[in-house]
């Protein structure tokens, strides 16, 4: 397993191996399916809608639907324009949703396809909706065409009309719906009203009825989205795929942005039930500070399982902030951090956490697992926390693995429930637990196997 | 009929210009007339189609399971990290061989590679790649932008061969190019032919022969191979999967090429015999007759009477197990229906296996499939031509003088083709009952609505379309990954096919779908003249 991969670390500057990211379009069309009955549509060529729908649906193990322009070399030469035209009368017509959302590809970025004339001169029913995101390939990650999609939403739908609904807007993030279900719970049981967008749940993790709907219940309704220019705040989860959309709605309607990291862990949470209160002067409910109360309880009689034990962690950047501060909190050493997206504001915010903590370490935006292999190689971790493509470097050094963050192809059920949220911190801290526990058990002798941990 | 009534529903159900073109690809299987299908043609935009790219059909699935090659994408990260370990075409290596199949390598293009060129980021990738790697050779596969932009793969290959003594293969394979996955098959077996058979002269034993087409997804290689290897064949290289560029380099000195997916590696096949004299026999290693048919016509080419006689008593081995395994699955899967949408042969290959477990297949179509596919090879002088497949040269091979060998003489030749098909494939519709349904790119609206009226117990397809199904009640077998399980070829990939659509279509959990208090009312009691309350 990655037998090729020296333990010297050589710089690199043509070679990526082993991204830890993908492109754009991939989480515009997540991002999408988070609109109520609402279709993505992918302008370029048919093999990045495959892809996209490929890898979204092995992560979800739900259908997910997406239409696509079908460039051909003709295309490509002339432009997309009659593509994009057709794809859109044809979606209306066989597959009719309420919204179409299109994001760009690097094929129709590079040859430069003007998507707001092209949609302009397209035939849209009475009532229905086209708009766009531009996703380029080449910039950014997938959390980029996330955030850009979110932001499109605020640019093309949101509006100051009324006077104030009262309501909080939460922007979660590149998330799974259990935790924008969580989300909503807590905002609930604060008695706030909220506009969560985009909201994936009820659509990713629809139920088994024996019908097949191809737009099922859940997804952000477009009234409520246009209604989030009237709201009291808005409060972005994550800088790389929320703070955008937040921004935008502030400069658009005046709805200020709250940008707070994931809430993940008791921090993070407790981050998120401050602003909550500020905002909207609720108190907090016995509900939520028993729940709290529980996950510092465990956290306090566990902490011997966690304490001083070395971390890998990658992923996904406000994923990768998010579980960093959570594990100093157990008490672990994160001591190498890698996330495949780009931008300096990661390492900014990563040294901000371990120069609190004191801790010292590797730490890359742009990186690659391949490099976060070498440097596991050369200085040895306990744990190694990130999404499914870890499996390869967890056999190779032997080392416990904690499946966290975007995607999960090899493990089910994760989107069901949280990380986020105290329940989500609970859960977090019973996946660690095991990972490390079920590694004692295989490898202590049998006058040392404990019973009791 | 009833299948008749839901395709006129579903074309009814389009807009006039799309009904149009989706008629032509839609055919019914009558015994009494040839059916033309219309294939390889464009998927009209905004129809959600299964199709993917050429980038695709070359990179993901002829390059990918080369396992000592560093395969290099040059361009934006998804491209490479899509078919990065996603296609389950397994490989091993013994120790210290070269494999790279758990690793993914991409430029990574940025913006300013996009404004001012990614050559000199290529250049400097294959650099690192052959300083980290060293490995046999290297393959760079282009993505959209690369062609756009006006990248020259070639000349940059042709530098790096020069400063590092390895191959660098350049496939210009730009996603958009083509139709379908089908245009990057063509790709790639050009490159491989043109510049990688041939160039090697490794020994070869007696009864040699290329396994072509065929990708060991999930082990289905490794199981023919085991199967092969016992009758006493030798096998030069498998194209490609748990393949490797070494072997590749004299698979020309085989004695016969067997073709299991005749979309993808056909021209290769075509062009070895044309260039090395070695014909390829289509071969079907999907059910038990289909295995059992396809080794006889193997030794029977080699007509040797002792490996005739080693064939039998492996089959007769082979089967004893298997076909008790068979029938114990067979009662649990007999009398149901199957709709099988997938690849450039898998949707033909299954039929026999469905048939042999009493699995009726009433609809069938290919996703990237050609004419002669569906209708056999002989259309293939028929096939006009379109601008789209103009754009994917062909490439023209004469005969190697010094290499060119006939292992057979031309009468016998003529003579076992008679009997099996040496160089011919007879396509899918032959397979097709009477009555069935031949639908090529078939698309998510037809899918939905074919489920919904004709009810099948099957659908097998990928992964892409089989949550809709499940959602429906219907088992959803993906015949592109097998849901993780395999192998689905040769004598015991029968047995674990059986048994994994056995389980698939029996498993409990499809009796919890409705709730209990959906089924029957549970109060019971009089209805009181008035409610009484509290």
């Amino acid at each position: 397993m990655l037998n090729h991969t020296p333990n010297e670390v050589s710089e690199r500057t043509g070679l990526v191996v082993n991204p830890a990211k993908t492109c754009q379009p991939i989480g515009a069309m997540y991002a999408a399916l988070g609109i109520h009955n609402c279709l993505p549509h992918s302008h370029g060529s048919q093999g990045c809608c495959s892809f996209h729908r490929m890898h979204l649906t092995r992560h979800f193990r739900d259908p997910v639907a997406a239409s696509t322009s079908s460039f051909t070399e003709g295309a490509s030469v002339f432009g997309g324009s009659a593509n994009l035209k057709t794809s859109i009368k044809n979606v209306f017509s066989i597959y009719k949703p309420d919204v179409i959302a299109v994001n760009t590809t690097c094929l129709s970025e590079t040859i430069g396809d003007d998507l707001p004339t092209i949609i302009n001169e397209s035939e849209v029913p009475e009532g229905k909706y086209v708009f766009h995101a531009n996703t380029p390939s080449y910039v950014g990650s997938h959390v980029t065409g996330f955030s850009n999609m979110v932001k499109a939403m605020v640019t093309t739908f949101s509006k100051k009309e009324g006077p104030c609904n009262g309501k909080v807007n939460l922007i979660p993030g590149y998330t799974e719906p259990g935790d924008m279900r969580e989300l909503k719970r807590i905002a609930k049981v604060m008695g706030i009203e909220s506009i969560l967008f985009p909201d994936t749940s009820g659509v990713v993790d629809s139920p088994m009825t024996g019908r097949y709907e191809m737009y099922p219940a859940g997804g952000t309704k477009v009234e409520d989205l246009v209604d989030s220019g009237n709201s009291l705040a808005t409060i972005a989860m994550g800088t790389f795929a929320s703070e955008a959309a937040a921004n935008e709605l502030d400069k658009k309607c005046g709805v200020p942005a709250h940008v707070l990291p994931l809430p993940i862990g008791v921090k993070g949470t407790d981050q998120l039930i401050l602003e909550l209160i500020k905002i909207t002067g609720k108190p907090v409910p016995y509900e939520l500070e028993e729940e709290r109360g529980q996950v510092v309880d465990v956290m306090t009689d566990t902490h011997h399982h966690f304490h001083g034990k070395k971390v890998a962690i990658f992923g996904d950047p406000d994923h990768v902030i998010a579980i960093t501060e959570f594990v100093i909190g157990l008490g672990m050493k994160p001591i190498h951090i890698v996330t495949g997206t780009p931008g300096s504001s990661f390492d900014r915010q990563i040294n901000a956490i371990l120069d609190a903590a004191n801790i010292k370490a590797n730490v890359k935006n742009l990186g690659d697992l391949f490099t976060l292999h070498q440097w596991m190689k050369k200085e040895p971790v306990e744990l190694l926390i990130g999404n499914t493509y870890g499996k390869y470097i967890a056999r190779a050094e032997d080392v416990p693995f904690v499946r966290f963050g975007f995607p999960n192809m090899d493990r089910s059920v994760h989107s069901y429930f949280p990380v986020v949220g105290y329940k989500g911190a609970l859960r977090l801290i019973e996946m660690i637990s095991n990972a490390l526990l079920d590694r004692v058990d295989r490898d202590a002798a049998d006058e040392d196997f404990e019973l009791v941990l | 009929m009833a299948i008749e009534k839901s395709i006129e529903d579903i074309l009814e159900q389009y807009p006039a210009k799309v009904r149009k073109n989706r008629i032509k690809h839609i055919v019914k299987k009558t015994d009494d007339k040839k059916s033309e299908i219309e294939a390889n043609t464009r998927t009209i935009p905004g129809i959600i189609t299964n199709r993917g790219c050429c980038f695709a059909g070359c990179k993901g699935v002829v390059l990918a399971p080369l396992k000592d090659v560093v395969h290099i994408v040059h361009g934006p990260v998804g491209c490479s990290y899509y078919t990065w370990g996603t296609r389950r075409h397994k490989g091993r290596s013994a120790q210290g061989e070269q494999n790279f199949l758990s690793y993914c390598f991409t430029t990574d293009m940025q913006e300013s590679d996009i404004v001012f060129g990614g050559e000199k980021k290529l250049r400097q990738a294959i650099k690192e790649a052959y300083e980290l790697f060293k490995p046999e050779a290297i393959t760079i596969s282009a993505t959209c932008p690369v062609g756009l932009i006006g990248d020259d793969l070639n000349a940059v290959a042709r530098e790096a061969e020069e400063l590092y003594g390895i191959q660098v293969l350049p496939f210009n394979c730009e996603g958009y190019k083509g139709v379908s996955q089908s245009a990057g098959h063509h790709i790639a077996n050009n490159v491989l032919m043109k510049d990688v058979i041939g160039t090697g002269d490794a020994e070869t034993k007696p009864y040699a022969i290329n396994i072509m087409g065929e990708y060991n997804i999930g082990g289905d290689g490794w199981e023919i191979a085991r199967v092969l290897d016992k009758i006493g064949y030798h096998i030069v290289s498998i194209m490609t999967g748990d393949g490797t560029y070494k072997e590749l380099k004299s698979s020309h000195k085989a004695d016969l090429n067997l073709v299991q997916c005749h979309r993808s590696i056909n021209y290769i096949a075509e062009m070895i015999e044309i260039k090395y004299g070695t014909p390829w026999l289509k071969v079907n290693f999907i059910g038990l007759k289909n295995t059992v048919e396809t080794l006889r016509n193997v030794a029977k080419y080699f007509g040797d009477e002792k490996l005739i006689q080693r064939t039998e008593e492996v089959i007769a081995e082979e089967l004893v197990e298997a076909e008790e395994t068979l029938e114990v699955y067979k009662r649990m899967t007999e009398g149901r229906t199957a709709i099988l949408y997938v690849g450039g042969s898998r949707a033909h290959h299954y039929q026999g296996l469905l048939r042999e477990l009493g699995v009726e297949t009433v609809v069938a179509g290919y996703e990237f499939g050609h004419r002669d596919d569906y209708e056999g090879r002989e259309v293939l002088p028929h096939i006009k031509v379109d601008a789209d497949s103009r754009n994917i040269p062909d490439l023209h091979v004469e005969k190697d003088e010094k290499n060119y060998r006939l292992y057979l003489s031309e009468e016998k030749m003529v003579e076992l083709k008679k009997f099996m098909p040496l160089s011919a494939y007879e396509g899918l519709i032959k397979e097709m009952k009477e009555g069935g349904y031949v639908i090529d790119d078939l698309n998510h609206f037809e899918t939905e609505e074919l489920l919904k009226s004709l009810k099948p117990d099957l659908f097998c397809s990928g992964i892409k379309d089989k949550y809709m199904a499940q959602k429906m009640g219907i088992f959803s077998k993906q015949l592109h990954s097998y849901d993780y399980s395999g192998p689905y070829a040769g004598f015991r990939g029968a047995v674990q096919f059986a048994k994994d659509i056995a389980m698939g279509m029996n498993t409990p959990t499809w009796s919890f779908i409705q709730p209990p208090w959906q089924q029957a009312p549970l109060l019971e009691g009089e209805v009181a003249e008035e409610v009484a309350s509290c």
